[in-house]
């Protein structure tokens, strides 16, 4: 299966969700980042009982800060499959491409390129 | 039994009469005729009038202030105070202004919690609770002293009562509660209005293993229904209030305009019932914003014409 | 412990506009155990503030620094020659670490970044609950080791009021009457004949309403 994805989107693996700490969202957005999407193992499938859970708590608390400062909360997400579902990654992959394009870019990049020039 | 005060309802009580009291809520605003008004409405049937202190912690007129309006009428309060919005001075301070009116009988309530009232946002005082309320006018009363150990001059003479609830739970301490009530110096109850007849009953034969109802009035408290509603509110939403599904289903078994006289039918045959109850030695009518029909239910109960207690004395 | 919990960041917002080099200092103790003011709660509001302002257009300086403890003098010195580089503070200590800050450093405004709210438990993760409410004079000898002043609405010395109903409070069924409690782990005790005693009239001089209050150890002072 040799399936395409956006080429926009950079990885960062991690052993488990329940490792992303909000402070790790909150950075990326502040690197400029446009979105930033975890992906999980399905619910109750977590290897740590509550990676994948904790992830999603995270993910829910980044979206009210990002909302409430104005970058717009709908930019981090929480996707859950398992490793076998490539054509699953693929499609959330598209979809969250699809949502960040409709957003446009990231404010924080533009007021940092307002800055420096 | 000797009489400690000129409480005309103590008197009563003391002659073995059963008792009538009932209560009368103050208005939210001033006018004194709608307080007047109601007890002229029941004078003749009742030994004495309560007038609640601001009940379900919506702000009313005074309970003192109509306490007053009562007394130049000729006819005998029982004050209701709740510990919950003013502080041992000024609790003392009412006390003593009660005292001044010769106002003979206190009912020492810890009050309802403010969240349920008009004012949720506001403090709550709890300085004292019920049972110290109680010893804090027995003190006044028997030793003629301040709480802070000074003389009072011309201490009140007040008739000393509480509130009791056989419902609430956890229902083991609620006989031990009573007891604990005595000890401080409670010398009438009227308890949480009775729907659940046999639990009552129950609370008696517990209170009667401990003599207690030798040792302190108890009036038993009714409230009659007015409508099916009004039933299913308080047996759903008022706490500590326990309304048995019989009870519910009878006052929804009939007609709409027929509820009302159910509701005074089931409160006529409480009455007749508890009657019968050692230990019950009168009756607490609480007819909310009913009161026109407490002659009805007096007289139906068998409980009319009052006697007289100046005959007794 | 002493609860707080974080203020909205809108809030926050709001109290720190107008400075441009903005420290927010965090608090290793309670707060970071609540999970209200600790080190990584400082990080986010630091990076939620800054993005904030960026996206303003504002050129707003915010550092980060969480001291041990901010209700002694010790720790809180430990800013003491890098706190002219700011023109506010936002504090996540409790109240107390807010106000012993602000004492410290007369001339620096210092901005609360939580609310305090009580003296507490980690009841399970994300829930708290209060458990003193600092009378001065302990009864809970006398209670069942349960505390009637903190864990009951009207703070009944001789509870259970009549609204105690299935072993709840009567101002909302989702919390547990206190007198409810104290009986039962009477019984437990064997002790439930205890409940019968007449609390006394309580000395509240002890407690907030006799005044800002003091504890003085001769015997530790230097």
């Amino acid at each position: 299966m040799r399936l395409q994805y956006p080429s926009n989107i950079k990885i960062v693996s991690i052993p488990c969700t329940g490792k992303v700490d909000l402070i790790h969202l909150l950075s990326s957005f502040e690197k400029g980042a446009d979105g930033v999407y975890v992906l999980g193992c399905l619910e109750r499938e977590c290897r740590y009982e509550k990676g994948n859970l904790r992830a999603r708590k995270r993910v829910e608390q980044a979206q009210k800060i990002l909302e409430s400062i104005g970058i717009g909360g709908e930019r981090v997400q929480m996707y859950n499959l398992s490793s076998s579902e490539a054509p699953r990654f693929v499609r959330f992959a598209n979809e969250m491409t699809e949502k960040i394009k409709e957003m446009g870019p990231n404010p924080i990049k533009i007021a940092m390129q307002k800055k420096a020039a | 039994m000797k009489t400690k005060t000129p409480s005309k309802l103590e008197k009563f009580l003391a002659a073995g009469h059963l008792a009538v009291t009932s209560e009368c809520g103050p208005p939210r605003g001033s006018d004194a005729a709608t307080i007047t008004k109601k007890a002229e409405m029941i004078r003749d049937y009742v030994d004495a009038i309560n007038i609640t202190d601001n009940q379900t912690s919506v702000t009313r007129l005074s309970s003192l202030a109509s306490c007053i309006h009562l007394k130049l009428m000729g006819v005998e309060p029982t004050l209701q105070m709740v510990t919950r919005d003013r502080n041992r001075i000024a609790l003392q301070s009412d006390i003593l202004g009660a005292a001044s009116f010769d106002i003979h009988n206190i009912l020492c309530l810890s009050g309802d919690h403010q969240q349920f009232g008009d004012c949720p946002q506001g403090q709550n005082v709890f300085d004292l609770d019920s049972m110290q309320l109680i010893q804090t006018v027995k003190l006044m009363r028997d030793e003629g002293k301040f709480l802070g150990g000074d003389e009072i001059k011309r201490p009140p003479q007040m008739f000393i009562g509480a509130a009791a609830n056989p419902f609430a739970d956890p229902f083991e301490i609620r006989v031990p509660r009573l007891a604990k009530k005595i000890a401080a110096g409670v010398e009438f109850i009227q308890t949480q209005c009775i729907y659940n007849l046999d639990k009552f009953e129950l609370w008696m034969k517990l209170v009667r293993d401990r003599g207690l109802h030798e040792k302190v009035y108890i009036l038993a408290g009714v409230t009659p229904f007015k409508t099916a509603g009004m039933a299913k509110y308080m047996k759903n939403r008022v706490p500590g209030m326990d309304v048995p599904d019989e009870v519910v289903e009878r006052m929804s078994g009939v007609p709409k305009e027929k509820q009302a006289e159910e509701g005074i039918n089931i409160c006529v045959e409480t009455i007749q019932r508890l009657k019968e109850c050692e230990g019950v030695k009168g009756f607490h009518i609480m007819a909310i914003e009913w009161e026109e029909k407490v002659p009805e239910i007096v007289e139906r109960s068998g409980l009319y014409p009052r006697p007289r207690p100046e005959a007794d004395s | 412990m002493i609860v707080a919990k974080q203020k909205p960041i809108e809030e926050i917002i709001e109290e720190t506009k107008g400075y441009k080099k903005i420290l927010i200092a965090g608090c290793n103790e309670c707060v970071t155990v609540c999970e209200a003011g600790g080190k990584r709660e400082v990080a986010v509001l630091a990076s939620a503030l800054r993005m904030y302002f960026m996206n303003q257009g504002k050129d707003v300086k915010i550092d980060e620094v969480t001291l041990e403890r901010q209700c002694d003098h010790e720790y809180l010195e430990e800013i003491r020659n890098t706190i002219d580089q700011y023109d506010a503070v936002i504090s996540l200590a409790c109240g107390v670490g807010v106000q012993f800050l602000a004492e410290k450093y007369m001339q620096m405004p210092i901005l609360p970044g939580v609310d305090t709210c009580f003296m507490g438990v980690t009841e399970e993760r994300g829930v708290w609950t209060e458990r003193c409410q600092g009378c001065g004079q302990c009864i809970l000898a006398r209670t069942g080791g349960i505390c009637p002043v903190s864990r009951c609405a009207k703070r009944l010395l001789n509870g259970p009021c009549g609204g105690s109903t299935k072993g709840n409070c009567e101002i909302n069924k989702d919390l547990v009457c206190g007198w409810q409690l104290i009986i039962d782990r009477l019984k437990e005790l064997d002790r439930l004949e205890d409940y019968e005693k007449l609390a006394p009239i309580k000395d509240w001089s002890t407690e907030r309403a006799g005044g800002p209050r003091k504890v003085i150890r001769e015997d530790v002072q230097l």
